[in-house]
């Protein structure tokens, strides 16, 4: 897998993909990632939204045959986790034994390494979801 | 309004084609679609291609394949629209027709998949999903119709049982089309006993990495007259429509309804004039077994939640009420993905022509559905015998 070139295309989303950050528009709509523009209502008057990252995992798989630089990792689950705050967000789930996984299952965000590339290339962090601690 | 009839077609057969570059295929399905056309030139080339630039590290696929087929200084592009990009350029192709600019257009779909690693296939199929937010985290395409299928199970209390009918009746119907890549029948227990690429999918509810290319010729009834193509062989294009959805499949409003499938076959339906009883046969998009049974729901074949419930009712045969996937589907004929949407059209042109190799009895009406993404953009088109 060729070496991204690009640092500036991963550290543009550092604030989101670290802290959870998404949208909040003028009428109350929140939405993940941030965008410019209110996916429900249209509104042009969006601000950051930072999310609980509490949420229940809606539904779930085990990634068995990855896409090229994931290999290293398989398998490894991945989920659409709903947030307590309404919207869908996709992560990995971590720190979690497959068979506990189940619709419903309550999580919480972590700051995670999603991905390295080559010996001198960069490493990615990103938010992954866990099972609650009691 | 003008009306847009087709009036030629031509394929390779879907496949590990190791002796067969992208230019081959394509150039082999265009000429073989003129020749039954019987026209040598034509006015413009659309060209539906997904991903030919990280496969095979080529762009510029209207030059390409116009220049290689000899078609002269045409205008000539390519149409990506992911997995739906041989509906978007059929679609494309049509337009042209209508819109009185070009007479007589050809549109060639083609993906050449086998050249590149499984694993940088699953990649580069993954850049139909969002980069940023879905790949960037691991997920395959798989994966994230993995996603649907388990909720969907869940939701409606389906098996892995109930949705394996409907690879089980793919691959009977693609046994019987030549130009299948499996062209073996298979039962509920292969598709069980195939091992989980992202479960609960497993590898027999998925379609295969291929290649192939399908081309058709598409004109008006008044040039196909003057042209001397026998009126067997027209095929009018009597609606048709496309939309898009949410590219990232954690923002859908509602993960279990296509959409954009909706939206487009209301529109389609009312452009033909038809409703979903009209239709003889459905050639929809099964890229995953459980696409199959959103489709059948988004189309109003099915109510929402009883796509599967059709399979387990043996609704889905040819010789049924609701025939699908007549020459194999995606799962069983193959899927080169941006080639499929003119597969569709080409195999719907065929049994509207009384010329399939599984042929539906009287076949006047008929629809192609082809999905991009994971429900992000789709066709949906309708063909009637003239």
């Amino acid at each position: 897998m060729a070496r991204p070139m690009q640092v500036s295309r991963y550290w543009r989303h550092f604030r989101e993909k670290y802290r959870l950050i998404g949208g909040k528009c003028e009428n109350g709509h929140v939405f993940f990632p941030h965008r410019g523009v209110c996916p429900v209502c249209g509104s042009k008057n969006v601000e950051e939204y930072e999310f609980s990252g509490r949420g229940k995992v809606l539904t779930w798989t085990i990634v068995r045959n990855p896409p090229s630089g994931f290999e290293y990792y398989k398998p490894y689950p991945l989920a659409l986790v709903q947030l307590e705050e309404g919207p869908v967000v996709l992560a990995q789930l971590t720190d979690v034994d497959p068979e506990e996984i189940h619709e419903g299952m309550e999580v919480e965000v972590v700051t995670r390494k999603v991905r390295e590339f080559e010996e001198d290339g960069i490493i990615l962090y990103a938010y992954k979801f866990r099972p609650v601690l009691k | 309004m003008r009306k847009a009839v087709i009036i030629g077609a031509g394929m390779t057969p879907v496949g590990e084609h190791w002796k067969l570059s992208l230019r081959d295929l394509a150039v082999e399905a265009l000429l073989k679609a003129m020749e039954d056309a019987g026209v040598d030139k034509v006015d413009s080339l659309y060209v539906g291609n997904m991903v030919s630039g990280p496969f095979v590290e080529q762009e510029n696929l209207g030059a390409l394949i116009a220049d290689w087929a000899g078609l002269g200084n045409i205008p000539a592009v390519k149409i990506e629209a992911a997995c739906a990009s041989g509906g978007a350029a059929v679609q494309e192709g049509v337009k042209a027709v209508l819109s009185g600019l070009e007479d007589v257009v050809a549109v060639v779909g083609v993906e050449k998949m086998t050249d590149a690693w499984p694993s940088d296939a699953t990649r580069y199929l993954a850049y139909a999903a969002d980069a940023e937010w879905e790949l960037f985290h691991g997920a395959s395409f798989v994966a994230l119709n993995a996603l649907i299928m388990r909720h969907y199970m869940k939701t409606y209390g389906y098996t892995e049982e109930d949705l394996a009918l409907f690879a089980v009746n793919a691959h009977a119907n693609g046994a019987k089309n030549p130009y299948a890549m499996f062209k073996r029948p298979i039962k509920v227990e292969t598709v069980l006993k195939s091992p989980y690429i992202a479960d609960p999918l497993k590898l027999f509810d998925a379609s295969p990495v291929c290649d192939g290319a399908a081309a058709v010729i598409i004109t008006t009834p008044e040039k196909a007259e003057e042209l001397g193509v026998p009126k067997e062989k027209w095929v009018e294009v009597a609606g048709m429509a496309r939309a898009i959805d949410t590219i990232n499949l954690a923002n859908r409003e509602d993960l279990l309804t296509l959409k954009a499938a909706k939206i487009a076959a209301e529109k389609a339906y009312k452009m033909a004039g038809v409703e979903p009883k009209d239709i003889d046969f459905f050639e929809v998009h099964d890229a995953f077994t459980v696409m199959a049974a959103l489709s059948l729901e988004a189309l109003g074949v099915a109510k929402k939640g009883e796509g599967a419930k059709l399979a387990r009712e043996g609704q889905i045969a040819i010789d049924a009420d609701y025939p699908i996937q007549t020459m194999g589907g995606l799962k069983a004929r193959g899927h080169p993905v941006g080639a499929t949407g003119v597969y569709q059209t080409l195999e719907a042109v065929l049994q509207l022509r009384g010329e399939a190799p599984n042929q539906v009895p009287d076949a006047e009406v008929g629809l192609t559905q082809n999905i991009g993404g994971t429900g992000s953009n789709i066709t949906v088109s309708i063909f009637r015998r003239v």
